[in-house]
């Protein structure tokens, strides 16, 4: 009775599963194939892989996301980091207040995150392009290292770092032996959940961005109103074959340290 | 030891300042736009004006709203249906499945969600696997032409947040405390009662915070409604893009943004009153 109840459940999550990939699996399928357009199959090709590193505006666009996505996580890391520690230790009265604040880009509809960035950078007059869109990503990776953080701090015993100070040790020694290693792998998680959202973000950096400066998701957004070649295919692939490697190794690091995620 | 603690502002100033300018201030900058008077061709004005609110009582925008509420009912209903028990099986896996699942479902989670969106496209176009199939086992005798309509909308939507769902069920499934569904059991309530009385009220932050993250996402997910509605469909992200881009009427997209601002922040306030928790499960 009991084994058989569970062979539906395994079922169901297998058929949800297979239905999750499907797109993709498609995507992936048509990458190599020889005609451009997604009907039917024409025989195998990579010819895409070809036209796609011949290809200057996806290269461009590639690093470009690649900058903003670096750049906005390690700026993010450093404040969020550094607030969720702090935010441990102070007693502010405006504490709670900032810290919903911070959060508001991840609670509100991203559109209205754009809408407001839109408006507030031509109020300040700041050029749209790189920096606005490094300021507008860096909004919103700072909530998810923030909250991994003082997750993790909430999970860390404080007894641990009080001892180490008991023993004699240095607060900076404290810190960096103690608390340091033990937040390391919740800022890790955080910093690759907040670039994985920079990377495949659209809807804010459509209104923050310049026409010179295209991210990714930007010009596959195009692309897609517009048309798409398979090349667009072709970058899926990659893309997904080094996601794929980059959680492989992030969950062996994960088992390692026992990280969340 | 007081020097220690006088120092801890340091490392919160930089939060400080960033959330205050780039978060605060734009906030109140949408809200004083809301407020401003749309000058045609010129820009905005700063008179005072409420003209950008009772604009939207028009049945065209009212439609729009009505629209987008539907689409988001609809997606969060279908996000309930398949997520919940996905993520409620998935907890009652052994250890290594849990592992293996919760990597399959990162892995699509982390590739782009538009190329989920062309994936979409190339099933549900006219001559695309989906009506393939459906030709194929004689369900239907001419190819349905469902993208470019509201159900194709509704199956990228569904499909784009589902995961929030599942992670959030999940989680709060795992942290349950089964005994007291045994205890239920052993008293003598039934399983289907059990798990409405005991399991259902257990995993309640965990369901509504996914609600949550499905619900107010999606309304704002324009991109979805471009890409696979073809324009039929306008929903207030649609709108408010429309506004700020071709209709360049900022003064009013800002209002409709106050608006779904507070619409957004009334549910999150209404899902901590209820669970009396702080932070959406699941989340992190």
């Amino acid at each position: 009775m009991k084994r058989k109840k569970l062979n539906w459940s395994i079922l169901y999550l297998v058929i949800v599963l297979v239905i999750t990939y499907l797109p993709i699996v498609m995507v992936v399928i048509f990458s190599f194939n020889e005609s451009k357009l997604t009907v039917s199959w024409n025989g195998f090709s990579l010819k895409w892989y070809e036209a796609l590193f011949k290809d200057k505006g996806i290269r461009e666009a590639l690093v470009n996301s690649l900058i903003l996505g670096v750049i906005s996580c390690g700026v993010s890391a450093v404040i969020g980091t550094l607030g969720a520690l702090g935010m441990a230790r102070v007693h502010y009265k405006s504490r709670g207040m900032i810290e919903y604040l911070s959060t508001v880009p991840i609670m509100v509809p991203e559109i209205i995150l754009g809408m407001v960035f839109l408006a507030f950078f031509s109020l300040l007059k700041l050029p749209f392009g790189m920096v606005t869109l490094v300021i507008a990503h860096t909004a919103f990776c700072i909530p998810y290292i923030f909250m991994m953080v003082k997750a993790r701090l909430v999970g860390i015993d404080k007894s641990l770092e009080e001892a180490a100070l008991d023993l004699g040790a240095a607060p900076a020694r404290a810190f960096f032996d103690i608390t340091l290693p033990l937040i390391t792998p919740a800022v890790i998680s955080g910093c690759i959940l907040a670039f994985a959202m920079s990377f495949d973000d659209v809807v804010i950096s459509i209104f923050v961005n310049s026409p010179k400066v295209n991210t990714l998701p930007i010009k596959i957004y195009t692309q897609l109103k517009t048309g798409v070649t398979p090349e667009i295919n072709a970058l899926c692939t990659i893309i997904l074959v080094v996601v794929i490697l980059v959680l492989l190794i992030s969950s062996v690091f994960s088992r390692k340290t026992e990280g969340k995620i | 030891m007081m020097k220690r603690r006088n120092k801890w502002w340091l490392c919160v100033a930089p939060l400080y300042i960033f959330t205050l300018i780039f978060v605060l201030g734009p906030l109140i900058y949408m809200v004083a736009l809301s407020f401003a008077t749309n000058n045609d061709g010129i820009g905005v004005t700063w008179q005072f004006t409420l003209e950008n609110f009772t604009k939207m009582a028009d049945p065209v925008y009212v439609r729009c709203f009505v629209q987008s509420f539907q689409m988001a009912f609809m997606t969060t209903i279908f996000v309930v249906l398949i997520g919940y028990p996905f993520g409620y099986f998935m907890a009652k896996l052994s250890a290594r499945g849990k592992k293996l699942l919760m990597f399959l479902i990162m892995i699509p989670f982390w590739t782009s969600s538009l190329i989920r969106m062309y994936g979409w496209i190339i099933i549900l176009q006219v001559k695309g696997l989906f009506n393939k199939i459906l030709l194929a086992v004689g369900i239907i005798d001419e190819p349905l032409k469902i993208l470019y309509s509201y159900p194709a909308v509704v199956i990228g939507m569904v499909y784009a947040l589902l995961p929030f769902m599942i992670l959030a069920v999940y989680s709060s499934v795992e942290k349950m405390d089964w005994s007291l569904v045994e205890a239920a059991r052993d008293l003598g309530a039934s399983a289907p009662k059990a798990f409405l009385t005991v399991t259902l009220k257990l995993t309640l932050p965990g369901l509504l915070s996914g609600v949550i993250l499905t619900f107010v996402p999606s309304m704002g997910l324009f991109f979805i409604a471009d890409i696979l509605g073809g324009n039929k469909i306008v929903l207030v992200g649609s709108l408010i893009q429309d506004q700020l881009t071709r209709g360049s009427n900022w003064p009013f997209a800002a209002a409709l943004a106050v608006v779904l601002m507070i619409l957004t922040t009334l549910m999150i306030y209404l899902y901590r009153s209820i669970t009396h928790t702080k932070d959406l499960e699941g989340m992190f």
